[in-house]
């Protein structure tokens, strides 16, 4: 039986009010929601669990999908600042930009940023046991992108940039998990603590579903992207600071 | 050329006449001072790290510890710490780490403040006829309250923010699974369930074990945002932003990849031997509009049942910041002195910076007083309360409660040897390791803590009775009851204390 989406006209509402809407309409069993002229509204799905699929027309303010447990939520418009904070599973589409720290600490899920990504993308981000948070980026992305990462996949694709990533401190303190970076990234541009490693025929067999549901998102031909021409940054060390101290 | 060794740390001594070869010592020392050879106990004291395990369980009082058996040429400036600390650095060229709290000499502000007593002209109160209202809540409250009449009912229209409830005014602090052991974590979340009051589970999540005690716990989100989702975030009686710590305030938290063990591993949720670091600032915190913004979104995620509390360390601008926090929507500021414990800080922080506890309680209380806004939050004091004579002064100073830390830990067993880095704790208090975990049976630890709690409680009951206070609420900020015992001018101004005498 089709149940119909439940439609939120979001206009002027502020954010409690509506991610209360959200919570209740999950809890008595909608599996579809649509949210009209979002404006600014911060902390869209907060903290939400369940099985549902949100889509989201307008632009979103900040923390948008924090500590997200579960839900899917597609973004038709920007999104503001750190998208998928401290996110725990789930997926987030944005069809447009994304601004600062971007997927900042998520431990599990998706986020699908469509154009660019700002400063800290990635930040943090880290995996354990079965979760592998996943930051995958159209465009292109700012400074100290996966700073301080400890886990997870960061891939940045760089369409319609000539070089996917020029900004620098990529994976600056880095002590788990990969960024993957199209084409080739200037050593100069690379973090205390990264460095940069070969992309071999395995990672792009390891990586083919991502970049397939990613292009599949945003309708995309992904045969293009499916060849070795990525550069891989990993941490030097998974204890990148260990050498810094003595004992008393 | 060689720099030789630097001379023992401690000596240990056998009365042989008084041993009787029970070996305990040697079962209980886990730094490896002891072992036997040909039937006798051999001693190498350069292991020792005065933890007293070995001196405690003796059954003869057999072992004594000298400190610093060798002497050096003694200087006023050029003391033996500064000395070692230079070898050391010159063979490493390294950053020095030390354990617990700030261990130079400063003078200790509780110390030159004295509480008062009544005398004639207004009775004190004898605690034990009449009743001692020490329970306290931490979180905003009203600045006014409006109520309904029907009829000759009353009904309160202010929407009240929820606040949590203490039977008194004592919290332990935030010491996080990983630094301390399940079994010392255990013990104090019994302690605190049994004396009505909260504990801070630190930044490594919560393990299954404490979940029945979780309406006692404040769940803590640090900038590495270990063990952090929203099932946590539920969990918790209150959720407390750590933004820095007293014993190194401006830098980062690092459990070293050999604490990571399976089960902190599975708690923090990050990778087996990995080190959790978390590192200075909380990258979404920029500012005090981003700290509101986590405030906010942490309240939202919960929905706007939990009190929020915000952590910060006592610095020069302690006072400024915490007005910041004040307007930032959270409930209570925590402020941590530059006492604060620790289980491993660069050792130049720990010693070097940040401000005393007392200065900062005074100087944050008066600042949230002067601009009409201290009724937003709560004030919560940590970082050196040693006893219940502190704790009234910090409640005298402008306090609302504080958090113990070290003070619990003593109550467990720890001597302050400050080796808690190394993860050998023979109390099994900083340790992982299953045989030293152990030594600790949460039962008993958490009776100890208790009473610990409760007999504070009492002497602070006693304290207000004979200033002739019934009531917490009037011993807080209540300055006119502590006077200054030879602290200079400058300090008595920021406290807000009078000299004695005057
Ligand atoms: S614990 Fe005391 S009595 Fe027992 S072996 Fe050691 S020194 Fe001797
Ligand atoms: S907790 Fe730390 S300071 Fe206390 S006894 Fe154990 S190792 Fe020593």
């Amino acid at each position: 039986m089709e149940v119909e989406a439940l439609v939120i006209d979001a206009k002027g509402m502020h954010y409690t009010p509506l991610n209360r809407k959200i919570r209740e309409a999950v809890a008595s069993g909608v599996k579809e929601i649509i949210l009209n002229n979002v404006l600014g509204q911060r902390f869209i799905c907060d903290g939400l669990r369940g099985d549902v699929k949100i889509t989201i027309n307008g632009v979103p303010g900040g923390d948008l999908g924090m500590f997200m447990s579960g839900p899917e939520c597609e973004i038709f418009g920007d999104a503001e600042h750190a998208p998928g904070n401290t996110m725990d599973e789930g997926t987030l589409v944005i069809h447009g930009t994304a601004g600062d720290a971007v997927a900042h600490s998520m431990r599990g899920g998706k986020v699908f940023v469509e154009k660019n990504i700002g400063y800290r993308g990635g930040i943090h981000m880290k995996e354990y046991q079965g979760k592998h948070p996943v930051l995958v980026v159209g465009g292109t992305s700012h400074a100290f992108l996966g700073e301080y990462m400890a886990g997870g996949l960061i891939l940045v694709l760089g369409i319609g940039h000539e070089a996917a990533v020029r900004d620098r401190g990529i994976g600056s303190g880095i002590h788990g998990g990969e960024i993957v970076i199209r084409g080739d990234v200037n050593e100069k541009l690379l973090g205390v603590g990264a460095k940069k490693v070969g992309f071999t025929d395995e990672d792009l067999e390891r990586l083919t579903p991502v970049l397939n549901e990613f292009c599949e998102r945003f309708g995309i031909d992904p045969s293009p992207f499916l060849d070795t021409s990525y550069s891989r940054i990993i941490p030097e060390s998974s204890r990148p600071f260990a050498g810094n101290y003595t004992w008393e | 050329m060689s720099l030789g060794s630097v001379p023992l740390k401690y000596r240990i001594s056998i009365d042989r006449d008084q041993c009787m070869k029970c070996m305990r010592c040697v079962d209980n020392c886990s730094y490896g001072v002891f072992r036997v050879e040909d039937d006798k106990i051999l001693i190498d004291s350069r292991k020792c790290t005065a933890c007293h395990r070995c001196i405690s369980m003796c059954p003869r009082d057999a072992i004594t510890l000298q400190e610093r058996p060798v002497d050096y040429r003694s200087h006023p400036l050029w003391t033996v710490e500064a000395r070692e600390d230079i070898i050391n650095q010159a063979r490493t060229g390294k950053i020095i780490l030390a354990g617990m709290g700030n261990a130079l000499d400063y003078p200790v502000i509780f110390d030159r403040l004295v509480l008062d007593a009544c005398q004639v002209t207004n009775p004190s109160i004898d605690p034990l006829r009449e009743p001692m209202e020490l329970r306290t809540y931490i979180g905003k409250k009203p600045s006014k309250l409006d109520f309904t009449k029907n009829n000759a009912d009353v009904e309160l229209k202010t929407k009240l923010t929820p606040n949590l409830k203490l039977d008194t005014p004592i919290m332990i602090g935030h010491m996080s699974y990983g630094a301390i052991s399940l079994n010392a974590q255990l013990s104090l979340a019994k302690a605190v369930a049994k004396t009505g009051t909260f504990m801070g589970t630190g930044e490594g999540g919560m393990h299954e074990a404490i979940y029945p005690y979780q309406d006692h716990m404040i769940v803590q989100i640090a900038s590495g945002r270990f063990g952090v989702d929203i099932n946590y975030l539920e969990r918790g009686a209150a959720i407390e932003i750590k933004i820095g710590q007293g014993a190194k305030p401006g830098i980062g938290g690092h459990l070293p990849g050999e604490k990571v063990c399976s089960d902190v591993s599975c708690t923090r949720m990050i990778p087996l031997g990995s080190d959790a670091i978390s590192p200075a600032p909380h990258h979404d915190i920029y500012s005090i509009e981003d700290l509101a913004q986590l405030v906010r979104g942490l309240k939202e995620a919960t929905n706007w049942e939990k009190p929020v509390f915000v952590k910060i360390a006592a610095v020069h601008n302690v006072a400024a910041i915490a007005a910041g926090i004040a307007r930032s929507s959270a409930d209570a500021v925590v402020i941590d002195g530059f006492r604060g414990g620790t289980g491993a800080a660069p050792k130049v922080f720990r010693d070097n910076v940040g401000i005393p506890i007392e200065a900062a309680i005074a100087a944050v209380d008066q600042k949230l007083n002067d601009q009409g806004i201290r009724n937003e939050v709560s004030v919560i004091a940590s970082g050196g309360i040693r006893n219940s004579g502190d704790l009234a002064k910090s409640i005298a100073l402008g306090a609302d409660a504080v958090y113990i830390g070290t003070a619990s830990l003593i109550a467990l067993g720890c001597r302050v040897c400050g080796n808690c880095y190394r993860g050998l704790c023979p109390w099994g208090i900083a340790t992982q390791k299953p045989e030293l975990v152990e030594r600790i049976d949460p039962e008993v630890g958490a009776e100890h803590v208790a009473n610990l709690i409760h007999a504070w409680t009492l002497e602070l009951s006693e304290l207000m009775g004979a200033a002739g206070i019934n009531s917490i609420e009037s011993l807080r900020g209540n300055r006119e009851r502590l006077r200054g015992y030879m602290l200079d001018e400058g300090l008595l101004n920021v406290l807000r204390v009078e000299s004695v005498g005057a």
